[in-house]
């Protein structure tokens, strides 16, 4: 007890003792006297703590449980009360006296208040740890750039390794040029050339000589010229970007307006010419027409002309184009004999007229048998039309020709046509000036039209005789006109027919197109047969019971499929099917005996049925007999259950039908192969969610049999790729695009020399202790 | 009567000239191949029995140490010579393309420990510290023992040690791409991350047993991959350490040696059970398997740099060269084998599901003890994951907590 007692007073010293260290350890600076009364005290007090150790002086210590009488002024003791002393209450009678020695106590003291105590340094584990993780946390940003990297290369459907591209060997000119020199004749040549211009060799923006000239410029003239340039930029730019636009529109309606549009200003501007100075309007004519004999441009040999020729057995429209192309052709090609036989210069363009119509009926005579003259054939008739127009010199002619215009709609020939007529427009009003000015050129334009008249007259003859009677003309009008004038006439018979505009349409076989071609090729030969027409509308005939023909094959076709794939009890009539049909044609006949013939060892549908008769017998479970002979009958040898017996102890094998019973010509296996399923997946594999996935991969085939060369590359390029004999290196930053720091790991470590030194002298210690 | 000929157009099927492309005139419409998928199939089959067939990885034996091989190095910048360190202090340099020794060199007493190239192939260091490993760009190398210690080339002294409590370090590997960054592995079963420049250990990691080495994936700056006494692998991403990314486990005995293929897909890893295993990066079993009668403890692998051979130095003193595809073809290939190669690469990725497949080509013949080894240790396993679920099921629910088998080897990380 005594013992805890004397533990207890060396606490209280203890607390006495950091009361008074807290002053102590701020300087605060008590009076001397103070301080040594102090410690005299404090040495009493633990000379009585030490002496009341030993048991005999015990009894000594007094003990106060009430409050004395006497109270030391020294002894301040706090047992009993309960309470702690406080620094506060000590220095209470320092701020209520206001003495001047205590003033600067209490400076002193609100000074210690104010600051405030610094905190003890952490541990030095925790500190590294705490760098450590600071440290951890800046690598790992540093690190996660390579995140976007690392996941592309992961996802990426091939890498190439090495990774770095090998710098192409680039130079730039001037270092080429400088180790070079010219050594043949040539180069010396053009170096030459190149000095002599003072061209730059190396790659300069402006010559020398461009330099002085700009140099030479005043400065306005100069700012002057820029502006232009620039001007001329712009506007090049503004219809640069206009053609763009223009280009880029798709609609043909759009596309054939402007054509005509230019067609129409090309006109007026050659009219123009014709009027200002015709000779030069010839000369152009006849430069289009050398030009026109040196192209190919409508010798229907390009890539569009050969695939109108393929399409034009099926399409009317393909074949008019090509037509018209070759009408154009031709056209151009005429040669103006006329203009330059003519005496007369001033009357140019009418002859150029004149020329002009040779060259379409010309064309029409080349197309003669062809399948659609008709828009050509109306386009001479205009012509003619007008020409008559002419004759009669009617001033308001004009009104009548575009009154034709509107009547005539066609589509691709409208453009020459316009031409034409515009042409015979200009020429008519220039004729009427003419007229009007010089009289005496008239008896000789007379005596032409005249002739002209005259062959027209006996032109239109034949084709009113034709209209009558359309099948005794042929035979007639080949012994009285000539050729040119049969072909002439041909168009407007063809006219008059819109049966044969059908004809395309008809030719459906081969060889009606090798004779179309004939045709077209030695039409001369042709007209002199009188048997043609005849002949064409004995094809005729022919070729409309021809569809139907083949349109009865293909029934035919159809019927053998039917046969084949539905009916199986039938199927051994196969052969004979065509004998039983009434079949016409000789090489129907010869062609099913060939793959008779072809076919005639293996009896495929036989043996199909065969086949399945046997799976069907052997996937039958069999009846149960349970007949048992002479139970309740005699039995023995040469004696039988009677049928009774037996029909009651027969049970039937169960099962439903099969499922393949209405199929004839299908087998259906409705076990289960287990050598198949040894071959297929049970378990969905990871990556894929849903079966039907899974399928599709497998379904799309990769090899190079079922895609095209390009598909398959794409389809077998390997994940990796690596360069053999190449050393592949890690990745750098530099490779992906990141740019590295530039510091070097070892100039970084040098900028921090006193941690290294600090870690490096614990080392060296560590080193000297061991 | 007419007979028809058939008549074609030459242009349908003649080409132009002999360079031009062979026109074959083919209808890739699919209704007209029903067959493709089980025609298909047989390719692949094919392609995975041939691979079979020709799967002859082994190349050459270089012999001429006197001791097992300790260590191997690449050269950086030449594919055809390897340096390897012997237990008797002998280094040799090798010629791969002819199979000999070029030079050998004493070059200490005992045990050549670690040994390394410069990065610029001049200069190569062996140590007989535990470890050593150059920095890939700069004058500067590590080496561990006590602590790790980063030296200059120039310097007497290190100019830099970087420790992290007291245990004898086994290893240590500078990261190539971010080549600040270093790795060690302690006896202590931790793995102990770097940093150079601020001179500071990262981040600690304790495994259940010890990890014999490290390797950076040289593609992906944060993985890496630590080879464990406990027959695995594990690897890391270093910002995520308290759960590897992947464990690979085939082995059957501790792993000893671990080296990434420069492509940075898989690697290579060398055991205590005398074999070497590939592994895929992201696959927890390995793909491949090499061993040889006479080979005993692999100590060392290596996979060259040019990402088609793997050497491996083992305890009965030979470096053993293999192809780390086993069914490659070597050589220059036609274009057409190519192709070929290619299209049966693809198939047999395509097809792999398949049960015939996969039996196929995952089928390897293993040495008897490896064999045995393995059977026991799935009996092992097992019996260990019936407990396990044993014990779940009998105790009350939520108090036994279910442990991922990635996590299961991670005893702690230590900031």
């Amino acid at each position: 007890m005594t013992a805890s007692r004397v533990a207890e007073s060396l606490l209280a010293l203890s607390q006495q003792e950091e009361l008074v260290d807290l002053p102590k350890n701020h300087p605060l600076s008590v009076s001397e006297d103070e301080e040594d009364s102090d410690r005299e005290r404090k040495h009493q007090k633990l000379l009585e703590a030490i002496s009341s150790l030993d048991g005999k002086n015990r009894r000594k210590v007094a003990e106060r449980s009430e409050a004395g009488l006497k109270v030391s002024e020294f002894n301040v003791s706090s047992e009993g009360s309960g309470e702690k002393l406080v620094l506060a209450d000590l220095l209470e009678p320092a701020k209520t006296s206001s003495s001047p020695s205590l003033a600067t106590v209490k400076k002193q003291l609100n000074r210690v208040k104010s600051k405030k105590t610094v905190r003890l340094p952490l541990h030095k584990e925790e500190v590294e740890r705490i760098l450590r993780e600071l440290a951890f946390n800046k690598t790992s940003q540093v690190l996660s750039k390579w995140d976007p990297i690392v996941l592309k290369n992961r996802q990426a459907n091939q890498l190439v390794f090495p990774l770095e591209k090998e710098q192409s060997a680039f130079a730039p000119i001037e270092h080429v040029l400088s180790g070079w020199t010219a050594r043949t004749l040539l180069e010396q040549k053009v170096f030459n050339l190149l000095h002599k211009n003072k061209q730059p060799v190396t790659d300069h923006f402006l010559t020398p000589m461009e330099k002085a000239s700009l140099k030479a410029m005043s400065l306005e003239e100069a700012k002057m010229h820029q502006a232009e340039l620039q001007r001329a930029r712009a506007l090049q730019s503004y219809y640069e970007a206009r053609a763009q636009r223009e280009k880029k529109i798709k609609s043909k309606k759009y596309h054939k307006i402007v054509k005509k549009e230019k067609a129409k200003k090309a006109l007026k501007a050659f009219e123009q010419l014709g009027k200002v100075n015709p000779t030069v309007a010839l000369e152009k004519l006849e430069k289009a027409r050398i030009m026109e004999r040196m192209s190919l441009k409508h010798q229907n040999s390009g890539k569009w002309a050969k695939s109108k020729v393929i399409m034009a057995k099926y399409d009317l429209e393909a074949h008019q184009a090509m037509q018209e192309q070759l009408s154009k052709n031709k056209e151009l090609m005429q040669k103006l004999q006329i203009a330059l036989e003519s005496e007369e210069e001033e009357r140019g363009p009418e002859e150029v007229e004149e020329l002009l119509i040779p060259g379409v009926v010309n064309k029409v005579q080349m197309n003669a048998d062809g399948p659609n003259p008709w828009m050509l054939s109306s386009c001479t008739q205009d012509s003619r039309e007008a020409e008559t127009h002419e004759d009669l010199e009617e001033l308001p002619e004009p009104v009548a020709h575009e009154v034709s215009e509107s009547e005539v709609d066609e589509g691709p020939v409208a453009e020459e046509e316009i031409l034409l007529k515009e042409f015979e427009e200009w020429r008519s009003l220039r004729r009427r000036s003419e007229l009007s000015q010089d009289a005496e050129l008239v008896g000789s334009q007379e005596t032409k039209e005249s002739s002209s008249q005259e062959k027209l007259s006996e032109l239109r003859a034949p084709s009113q005789r034709f209209k009558e009677n359309h099948q005794s003309w042929k035979p007639k009008a080949s012994p009285t006109g000539t050729v040119p004038q049969a072909h002439r006439e041909e168009p407007s018979l063809e006219e008059e027919e819109p049966l044969l505009l059908q004809r395309p349409k008809r030719v459906q076989t081969l060889e009606e197109l090798e004779e179309l071609e004939k045709e077209e090729c030695s039409q001369s030969q042709e007209f002199f047969r009188p048997g043609l027409e005849g002949q064409q509308l004995e094809r005729n005939p022919n070729n409309l019971s021809n569809a139907p023909k083949e349109k009865k094959k293909k029934e035919q076709m159809l019927d053998l499929q039917n046969l084949l794939t539905t009916k199986s009890p039938s199927v051994r009539s196969l052969a004979v099917p065509t004998t039983l049909k009434e079949v016409d044609d000789e090489e129907e006949r010869d062609q099913k005996q060939m793959i008779k013939e072809a076919f005639a060892g293996d009896d495929v549908i036989k043996d199909f049925l065969k086949e399945k008769r046997d799976t069907i017998e052997a996937s039958k479970s069999k009846d149960m007999d349970l007949t048992l002979p002479g139970w309740g009958k005699w039995g023995g040898m040469g004696l039988k259950p009677s049928a009774k017996k037996r029909r009651h102890f027969l049970i039937k094998a169960p099962g439903p039908p099969r499922k393949d019973k209405n199929f004839p010509n299908v087998i259906i296996n409705e076990k289960r192969n287990i050598h198949a399923a040894a071959h297929q997946v049970q378990v969905l594999p990871y990556p894929f969610t849903h079966h039907s996935q899974f399928e599709r991969t497998v379904q799309t085939p990769i090899g190079s049999t079922w895609n095209t060369q390009r598909a398959f590359q794409k389809l077998t390029t390997p994940k990796v790729v690596t360069k053999p004999g190449h050393i592949i290196k890690p990745i750098k930053a530099e490779d992906v695009g990141y740019w590295s720091s530039s510091r070097s790991d070892l100039s970084v470590m040098q900028r921090y020399p006193k941690q290294l030194s600090m870690s490096h002298k614990k080392q060296l210690k560590k080193n000297s202790v061991d | 009567m007419k007979v028809k000929m058939l008549s074609r157009n030459p242009d349908t099927y003649v080409r132009e000239t002999k360079l031009d492309l062979q026109k074959v005139p083919r209808n890739y419409d699919p209704t007209l191949h029903p067959f493709e998928v089980p025609r298909e199939y047989v390719r692949a089959l094919n392609a995975t029995k041939l691979e079979r067939v020709f799967a002859k990885p082994f190349l050459a034996s270089l012999d001429g140490h006197r001791d097992g091989v300790n260590c191997l190095a690449k050269h950086p910048k030449s594919l055809a010579t390897v340096l390897s360190g012997a237990c008797d202090g002998e280094v040799k340099i090798w010629n791969l393309s002819q199979r000999k020794c070029i030079r050998t060199i004493q070059a200490h007493e005992g045990f050549v420990r670690g040994i390394c190239t410069r990065f610029c192939g001049t200069s190569f260091f062996t140590t007989v510290y535990t470890g050593i490993d150059h920095h890939w760009k700069e004058p500067l190398f590590a080496t561990c023992g006590q602590q790790v210690d980063i030296w200059d080339e120039q310097k007497t002294n290190p100019i830099c040690s970087m420790t992290w409590g007291f245990d004898s370090i086994s290893s240590v590997k500078f990261n190539p791409i971010e080549t600040f960054l270093l790795g060690s592995c302690a006896s202590d079963r931790n793995i102990v991350l770097y940093d150079m420049r601020q001179a500071t250990p990262l981040k600690k990691v304790i495994l259940d047993m010890r990890t014999n080495t490290i390797c950076w994936n040289p593609m992906e700056a944060f993985i890496f991959t630590a080879a464990n006494e406990d027959y695995n692998l594990y690897t890391f991403d270093m910002r995520a350490l308290d759960t590897p990314v992947m464990v690979h486990m085939d082995h059957v005995s501790a792993v000893l040696d671990v080296d990434y293929s420069p492509t940075g897909k898989e690697f290579v890893s060398a055991s205590f059970d005398k074999s070497i295993r590939i592994f895929p990066v992201a696959r927890s079993q390995s793909r491949e398997v090499y061993h040889t009668k006479r080979m005993q403890h692999v100590i060392c692998v290596k996979w060259t740099s040019d990402n088609k051979y793997i050497m491996c130095g083992s305890d009965e003193m030979n470096i053993r060269l293999w192809k780390a595809n086993a069914s490659e073809k070597l050589g220059v290939l036609t274009s057409r084998e190519k192709a070929a190669k290619d299209y049966n690469q693809k198939l047999k990725e395509k097809f792999q599901h398949y049960p015939h497949i996969k039996r196929i080509s995952r089928h390897r013949h293993l040495p008897k003890s490896i064999y045995s080894q393995i059977q026991e240790q799935r009996i092992m396993k097992e019996a260990r994951r019936r407990k396990e679920v044993n014990r779940l099921k009998h105790s009350k629910p939520g108090s036994v907590s279910i442990v991922s088998k990635k996590k299961k080897h991670i005893v702690a990380v230590v900031k």
